[in-house]
């Protein structure tokens, strides 16, 4: 029988300088000063019983089985709790250890059901192989006494079942969820015999559990168990591969029976996540094999014809002829594509191969075009490479950590855990967000200072943080004079310094108070190792490219980069979101960042891929659907994007999906783009592929096949064969040979090999001769670019403005339990945590429109209006409402209006003037048409009676 | 393609590389973003606004910019 038991040593590891030698049954042992004695026996191959210990929780020394005789000591010391230390000798078998350890299971087992065939543990349960290890053979008080086996089970969470009657109390499960989540949800209610786990008092489902599965992983009997495992029984085999959801990029171990399923354990040896997850990862993958997955293949003439499903040769024949005869009519240019951040890295390398050597121009873009761009452009001016700098482990040397612009225990949960993690430790944290997102106060965790600013003013916030640091002499000026272009420095100065840009000038533009931003940049300059993470609420502003650069000024000036513990870190969103933009997926870029003017890098990728390059930047999805609007752009090819969801001013996309003559929509499912699509394509899931994905560290992981794909083809296949069919075949038998053309092409991937990616689990790139290994941090000796770059940071107001008529300010973001445009968890029971959008909105805003919490409100600004339901929340300050948009029927992007980042593009829709009142009806005139669209798209649907 | 939108994507780039001390670095900044950045219809268009004088709303750093780096901005007809 396959065995899902992972090696574990029992405590966490010690790293030390200084080395101890003991003996452990007349064995040598050397270890790291500081190590258990329980662990260093594993590491010996010596392994002693034990309950409450596990190599992710601190020791707890409760269960008394890892009991062990040290020579010269009194007593039976528990080896979890124990320190090795130079000289001692222990002896973990003698005669009383095993009569003291089999009295002790003989206890544990009185007040256990002897269920063990029934039980769905059965064959990979601790206390089970601990009974057999310590030689259990009968109990001799009986079951008749005061027991706990009758206790209900608590099924309320959708996932795991709670089944109190299993329960030893050994603790492990309040432990994961205190130290490895820190969430605190969990704790022994009642003292001695009545000692029990509880989530507080209510059932699981209505606790403040997070869903992120720690306690279940830790628990050593089935007391917590994922209800799949209850349904399926255990697995027969695990495959290791990479989450599909954020950018943190979780690897887990995905357990399988045949090519179902059973569950997805966080990989302890995965470098992003350390056997850590979150409720989406962990439980919500059930999408995979949702009823509503493409299956087959559909073309059709004009989106008001009926739907024909064919074979994928019909279907990719009827695509590429579609294909060439609009550019044949309208021109090389009238066509192009939008390749998929949840798809691997292969495959949007090959999206773009298409585009540029088969279409023949450089109209590609990707899902970063309204998330991270300016990422991408503010991190190039400045630092020379557009990628964050650190891994995530070195948030573990921070002591004092800015969040602007992000929300990661709803967004980059498990980032989220390690930074708890440090900060519970004691470092500081400055959040710099509209909202009081939970990292400002949660448990054991509080904001020195949160400086909750208007929406719209990062910039002058920024500034404000700088200008302090200078006016006050806190600047590292040996860092900056030694590492940075001096010119530039110089003229940066002279910006910052002048008062229009202190603190209490900008205190006005910005709402916050001059004393706070004060104390905040002393606080940051006056630490050894400061780190900035940031996310979609730095980058989705007309001024996201000039926020990311005063990000990167900032850290500069405090000499917080190119080490352990420091950094710029953007925070990516989707799984693969920094893969596809290394890949080349932007129109203006080859894959590894080159532009498509340079005519050295045009000659290696022509003489590559045997065709004429455009030396023309292409257009951006925001310019391809105003070209679309305008008639020169005619065709386009979405592989796993939603962009009439995702993208804003819904409107105006829907206007431009309509005016397309061929859109090919490659997908899990018809969403709300495929609506509008002429060609349906069939995608697969991350579990129906190999590949690999870029996480938000640039680390690079295998995405390895579970299942074969529903479909029949994996992604990178069908874009084989759409090349094919354009007459540009593409000579690919397996993604591992897409991954050794982009090594040989892309120098930051040279050393990239599925080889290494096995041998090593994953890499960070750069990945080439000077790093064979990869780069946990980015410029150590220097800056990317040579010298680092300030570039002037003037803060100039958005367009966005408020009036009488539109007197608040509209934020957006999402929820832990929903992802994006919420194509998958929408078909997960994560939809029981959040099943609809919601609009915070503060009591004093609420008050005097009438509007009371749960009742339906208007949402209205220049672009449109939409209706949804209002919760009134002090979570959000004065003037400001915010929502989600994970349901496409809320609308909450028809308001959003087409303003963007002055560099990228990228959409603000982190600020937009709107009024709220109350509503007359649950539907907007925008969502009463969006409905009936449906319905209508329904009836077209193969097999439908229309 | 929208030029009304068109001409204010141009400003924003200006009202960034404004606050350029080096006024000639400016306008070389606002020139060359439009040739790294926009694709060679919209620079198309963005000349066809200049052109067409009148009110055209371009700020006077992206005309400038337009007209001191015309040969390499200005694409070809296709």
């Amino acid at each position: 029988m396959y065995s899902n038991k992972i090696t574990d040593h029992g405590t966490p590891a010690r790293p030390s300088t200084q080395q101890v030698t003991l003996q452990i049954d007349g064995l040598a042992v050397t270890v790291p000063a500081g190590t258990s004695v329980l662990r260093a026996a594993a590491e010996a191959g010596i392994r002693i019983p034990k309950l409450c210990a596990t190599e992710s929780l601190e020791a707890f020394g409760s269960c008394r089985l890892c009991l062990v005789e040290i020579e010269g000591r009194k007593g039976y010391p528990a080896s979890c709790t124990t320190p090795c230390e130079q000289g001692m000798q222990v002896r973990t078998q003698t005669p009383k250890l095993a009569s003291l350890r089999r009295n002790t299971m003989e206890l544990y087992i009185s007040d256990h059901p002897l269920d063990c065939l029934t039980c769905p543990a059965n064959g990979n349960c601790e206390l089970q192989d601990m009974a057999g290890a310590v030689g259990l053979r009968e109990v001799r008080y009986g079951f008749a006494g005061k027991n706990h086996l009758a206790e209900p089970a608590d099924a309320s969470n959708p996932y795991f079942s709670y089944d109190p009657s299993k329960c030893i109390v050994c603790s492990r499960c309040v432990r994961a969820c205190d130290e490895v989540q820190g969430t605190f949800a969990l704790t022994v209610a009642g003292r001695g015999f009545q000692s029990r786990i509880a989530p507080g008092p209510t059932d699981f489902l209505h606790s403040e559990c997070v869903s992120c599965g720690a306690c279940v992983k830790a628990c050593p009997t089935a007391t917590l168990m994922e209800k799949t495992v209850a349904a399926h029984g255990q697995p027969d085999r695990a495959v290791v591969t990479t989450c599909a959801y954020c950018g943190v990029g979780c690897s887990f171990r995905a357990e399988v029976k045949g090519s179902q399923v059973v569950r997805m354990v966080p990989h302890h040896d995965g470098k992003a996540n350390h056997g850590h997850s979150c409720v989406k990862g962990r439980f919500a993958w059930g999408y995979a094999t949702h009823p509503d997955r493409l299956q087959k293949p559909r073309i059709r003439q004009r989106i008001t014809d009926p739907w024909r499903e064919v074979s994928w040769e019909q279907a990719i024949a009827y695509a590429a002829g579609e294909l060439r005869r609009i550019q044949q009519q309208h021109g090389r240019g009238a066509v192009g594509a939008i390749t998929s951040s949840r798809c691997t890295n292969e495959e949007t390398y090959l999206v773009q191969k298409l585009v540029r050597g088969a279409f023949g121009n450089n109209n590609v873009d990707t899902c970063a075009r309204v998330c991270h761009s300016p990422t991408g452009y503010g991190l190039r001016q400045t630092l020379g490479e557009s990628a964050g700098t650190q891994d995530f482990d070195s948030v573990a040397h921070t002591d004092c950590v800015i969040v602007i612009g992000a929300n990661p225990t709803a967004g980059h949960p498990v980032f989220a855990a390690r930074l708890k993690q440090r900060l519970r430790q004691g470092a500081h944290l400055i959040v710099i967000d509209p909202r009081r997102i939970e990292l400002v106060r949660t448990p054991h965790v509080a904001a020195d200072f949160h400086l909750q600013l208007r929406p719209g003013t990062n910039v002058a916030v920024l500034d404000a943080l700088a200008h302090t640091i200078v006016t006050e002499g806190l600047q590292r000026e040996d860092y900056v004079r030694a590492r940075c272009d001096v010119a530039e420095y110089e003229k940066w100065l002279a910006f910052i310094r002048q008062p229009r840009n202190s603190p209490e000038a900008l205190q006005a533009v910005t709402g916050v108070p001059a004393e706070l931003v004060r104390g905040a940049a002393r606080l940051f300059a006056g630490v050894r190792n400061g780190a900035i993470y940031y996310g979609l609420g730095v980058t989705e502003h007309s001024q996201g490219s000039t926020t990311v650069m005063a990000i990167a000024n900032l850290a500069m000036l405090t000499g917080n980069l190119g080490r352990p513990g420091v950094g710029v870190n953007p925070l990516r969103g989707q799984n693969n979101v920094q893969g596809s933009c290394d890949m080349g997926s932007f129109p203006h870029e080859f894959p590894g960042y080159r532009h498509v003017s340079d005519p050295a890098v045009r000659g290696l990728f022509e003489r590559h891929w045997g065709v004429r390059l455009d030396h023309e930047p292409g257009l951006r999805l925001p310019n391809m659907f105003d070209a679309a609007l305008g008639g020169s752009f005619k065709g386009l090819y979405v592989q796993g994007e939603d962009v009439v969801q995702s993208d804003p001013d819904t409107q105006h996309v829907q206007q431009a999906m309509e005016s397309l003559e061929c859109l090919i929509v490659q997908d899990l499912f018809m969403n709300e783009t495929a609506k509008y699509a002429h060609v349906v394509l069939p995608g697969s899931s991350f579990l129906e592929k190999d590949g690999t994905f870029t996480n938000a560290e640039r680390r690079i992981s295998r995405v390895t096949r579970v299942m074969p794909p529903l479909a029949g083809k994996a992604d990178w296949e069908v874009t084989v064969a759409l090349a094919k069919a354009l007459g540009y075949p593409m000579d690919y038998q397996h993604p591992e040979q897409i991954m050794a053309e982009i090594a040989l092409l892309t120098p930051t991937f040279r050393g990239v090999t599925y080889e290494k990616l096995e041998r090593l689990g994953s890499v960070q790139w750069p990945c080439n001769e000077e790093a064979p290994d990869g780069t946990p941090v980015l410029h150590e000796r220097q800056f990317v670019r040579g010298k680092g770059r300030f570039v002037v940071t003037e803060y100039v107001p958005t367009d966005a403005h408020t009036n009488a008529s539109y007197p608040l300010i509209l934020t957006t973001g999402r929820i832990l339990s929903q992802y994006n445009v919420g194509t998958q968890t929408r078909r997960t029971a994560n939809n029981v945590w959040y099943a609809e959008d919601l609009l915070e909105i503060h009591p004093a805003d609420a008050e005097p429109r009438g509007v009371r919490d749960g009742e339906f409100v208007v949402l209205k600004s220049r672009k449109g209006e939409t209706t949804l339901r209002a919760v009134v929340t002090e979570r959000i300050q004065p003037g400001v409402v915010y929502t989600t948009f994970h349901h496409p029927e809320s609308g909450a992007n028809v308001v959003i209006t087409e303003n963007s980042d002055w560099a990228t593009n990228c959409p603000e829709y982190k600020v937009t003037a709107v009024e709220v009142t109350k509503a007359a009806a649950p539907a907007s005139s925008w969502q009463q048409r969006f409905g009936e669209f449906g319905k209508a798209q329904e009836s077209l649907r193969p097999g439908s009676e229309g | 393609m929208n030029r009304k939108k068109l001409v204010t994507m141009a400003n924003q780039i200006a009202a960034f590389f404004a606050a350029e001390p080096d006024h000639s670095v400016a306008v070389a900044g606002v020139a060359g973003h439009l040739q790294r950045y926009w694709e060679p219809r919209m620079r198309r268009e963005v000349y066809a606004v200049l052109d067409g004088g009148g009110e055209h709303g371009l700020s006077p750093l992206v005309v400038e910019a337009l007209v001191a780096h015309r040969a390499s901005l200005e694409p070809a007809r296709p």
